[in-house]
């Protein structure tokens, strides 16, 4: 996984609350046991007039010319609620999201990105209505910065907002380290852990 | 002082504090199942590591297996074979049990956990799905996760997490009578939000939980995650030790009374303090059903719906117009005028026995309207095999409903041909989400009584309102 510090360029807004990972991505885009090449299927109801064809809906925001390289994504309350499926988070990284900003995510989701290097922001309502009143002004470059290691978002208007994100999720993010070999090194008291709990709890082993 | 029933099993679960913020905690079971189960397999044999504990982790076949009766071989998706195939390749590689389409054991897996004992009080479970969170019904300690934390568990037999704080539902009183667990729980989403329970693991209590059976415990757990809940548990009681009793993959006999004296003392502490509580007087509870695209766009039976969301103070989306659009419901129009033309109980939410036999009794000697397509999926095989032998299944065939193998079904839509375009049907199921369904497909949440007189009715009326009709 890349480490991430900061994540720099065109935000764009999908403010609704509720967006659930299979709007993310639908469940009939999944096709393969793979978790790459999901980038076509992302928002797939939403993008396309068929998603067959691939025709794409002029309506639908990510189809518009202004952010049609968009690397950071702003959206409304419980981002990614509903099924736990981590091709959600595939899907936004495929697509070319680094980040996704948000008042409040649904928590797989929100640790499917740690996991993957998606960086999941949680910024007040306040400030994220600020910022996308100022991506969506006509004629302003609607480019997001956001530092992790410093924790702020920096919208058009140059004015930072702090957002809150744990140590431990900060470092997996920022370290880019795979968690299974992170874990292992505390092999000795895993292992000291289960030999106690099977005199404590014998009926819990099969 | 007292500790809530989730810090007692947080402690002794807890293998490391890391000097990260995060929790190592020990996982007693991992279930999967095909849909994100292989690619959690195949991505820990891509770095050439192995199940640590595999007499531990159970496998099924429940999410895209087709559910047609006397069902082939093969997927309700098109192409969705694969995935089957991947976990059967994954599963016997990795040498952990799969329960195959063709097993009495298969089902859905929130469904079979506990009927088949894998889930017990005191055990921590996790599996690559949200509604995993079902199980926490027993007093087990559980978590839906990714794939990618399901592959962390395998390989080490724990999970990195970072500790909830605690919230206390209390349901306090007594439910009037008509209400049931899948109502109590759309009360609280719309009370509270999808989002309310964010950041906690909830405890549901009260003398209205207590006096739940088992199967209605179930339910309130499984939608903790409709309610945004890292968890859902309840504790302890004689009704929880009774029914994990004799389950085929429970506690060996001579180590049952060892267990049992541990699992008595799964629950809170009189006066454990929680971080947040809630109080809800059961008997303000009424049937509910949801007019939007969210559960917490839930209403009482018979009014109307509303306009604007009430805590929504900000004028910053249009999430209820285009939810009101896209269910093509009206504010202030009477929910049970809307004609309905699908009717399905199943799903983990409300699949299992005693959720058929209710809807049965609503059902028995009636038929479903005309233009209303009614299917029931029974939430596992065990489920299905004693449903029929009640007779469960001729009610719900004479009554018009289809009676088909266990499996999620149409609860969400895979690719298959189901409901159509803009039909508009209701569900036992918890999610209304645009498109869960099916693209355009308009679902309306209730519980199984609900969903069974709604058929019969041809529009969205209660079992009382149905039988005044
Ligand atoms: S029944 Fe529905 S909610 Fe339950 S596990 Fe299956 S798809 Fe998920």
């Amino acid at each position: 996984m890349t480490p991430i510090s900061t994540v720099v360029g065109t935000a764009v807004c999908l403010l609704r609350d509720n967006i659930d990972t299979d709007t993310i991505i639908p469940s009939r885009e999944i096709k393969v046991v793979s978790k790459t090449g999901l980038g076509p299927s992302l928002f797939a109801a939403w993008r396309y007039l068929d998603s067959e064809k691939r025709e794409p809906n002029p309506e639908f925001i990510l189809n518009s010319q202004k952010y049609h390289d968009a690397r950071i994504l702003i959206a409304g309350e419980n981002f990614g609620c509903g099924s736990s499926r981590e091709h959600a988070v595939w899907a936004l990284k495929d697509y070319g999201f680094d980040a996704v900003i948000a008042p409040s995510f649904g928590r797989i989701f929100y640790e499917n990105c740690v996991y993957n290097g998606l960086l999941p922001v949680v910024l007040e309502l306040q400030a994220v209505l600020g910022i996308v009143k100022q991506i969506e002004t006509p004629g302003i470059s609607p480019e997001v910065r956001i530092d992790l290691l410093r924790q702020h978002v920096i919208g058009p208007d140059g004015i930072e907002h702090a957002f809150e994100i744990s140590e431990a999720n900060k470092e997996m993010l920022s370290s880019g380290l795979d968690h299974i070999a992170v874990t292992e090194k505390y092999i000795d008291a895993i292992d000291a852990f289960r030999e106690k709990d099977r005199e404590k709890r014998p009926w819990a082993y099969l | 002082m007292a500790m809530t029933l989730f810090d007692k099993l947080w402690e002794d679960h807890l293998v490391a504090q890391l000097d990260d913020g995060n929790s190592l905690i020990a996982i007693d079971r991992i279930l999967l199942h095909e849909r994100t189960g292989a690619i959690a397999l195949y991505g820990l044999k891509s770095k050439n590591r192995s199940v640590v504990l595999p007499k531990h982790v159970f496998c099924t076949i429940d999410h895209i297996v087709d559910t047609m009766p006397g069902r082939p071989n093969k997927a309700r998706m098109p192409g969705g074979e694969v995935f089957i195939q991947a976990l059967r390749d994954s599963a016997r590689s990795a040498g952990v049990t799969l329960f195959d389409v063709d097993d009495p054991n298969q089902g859905i897996v929130h469904v079979i956990a506990p009927e088949l004992g894998i889930a017990l009080p005191g055990l921590s479970v996790i599996c690559p799905d949200s509604h995993t969170c079902t199980l926490g019904a027993l007093g087990t300690l559980t978590w839906g996760v990714g794939s990618t934390e399901a592959e962390h568990a395998l390989a080490t037999g724990t999970l990195r997490i970072k500790k909830p704080r605690t919230m206390k539902v209390c349901f306090d009183g007594e439910l009037v009578p008509g209400v049931v667990a899948k109502d109590m729980m759309l009360h609280l989403i719309a009370e509270y939000s999808a989002s309310g329970g964010s950041g906690y693991a909830v405890e549901f209590s009260g003398d209205a939980v207590s006096s739940l059976s088992m199967s209605g415990r179930m339910t309130l757990c499984n939608m903790a995650v409709e309610f945004g809940a890292s968890t859902g548990l309840i504790g302890v009681d004689d009704r929880t030790i009774e029914y994990v009793a004799k389950r085929p993959f429970g506690v060996r006999t001579e180590l049952q009374s060892a267990a049992t004296n541990y699992w008595l003392q799964l629950r809170s502490g009189s006066d454990a303090t929680f971080d947040a509580t809630i109080r809800i007087c059961a008997s303000d509870i009424r049937p509910m059903v949801t007019w939007g695209t969210s559960p917490e766009h839930a209403i009482p039976l018979g009014t109307s719906v509303p306009g604007k969301k009430k805590r929504d103070q900000v004028d910053r989306d249009t999430s209820i117009d285009k939810a009101m659009n896209y269910m093509g419901v009206q504010s202030a129009k009477n929910i049970s005028d809307f004609t309905i033309n699908g009717a399905f109980i199943g799903s983990c939410t409300n699949g299992r026995l005693e959720d058929l036999r209710k809807a049965a009794v609503v059902l028995k000697g009636k038929r479903v309207a005309p233009g209303v397509k009614a299917i029931c999926v029974p939430g596992s095989t065990q489920t299905k095999i004693a449903a029929e032998s009640e007779g469960l299944d001729k009610v719900f065939l004479d009554a018009g409903f289809e009676w088909r193998e266990s499996g999620c079904a149409l609860c969400f839509y895979a690719g298959e041909k189901g409901f159509a375009e803009g039909d508009r049907i209701v569900s036992s199921t918890n999610r209304n989400f645009e498109g869960r369904q099916g693209p355009g497909v308009r679902t309306h949440l209730a519980s199984p009584e609900t969903v069974a007189a709604s058929a019969i009715a041809g529009h969205i009326v209660s079992y009382t309102s149905g039988q005044e009709d």
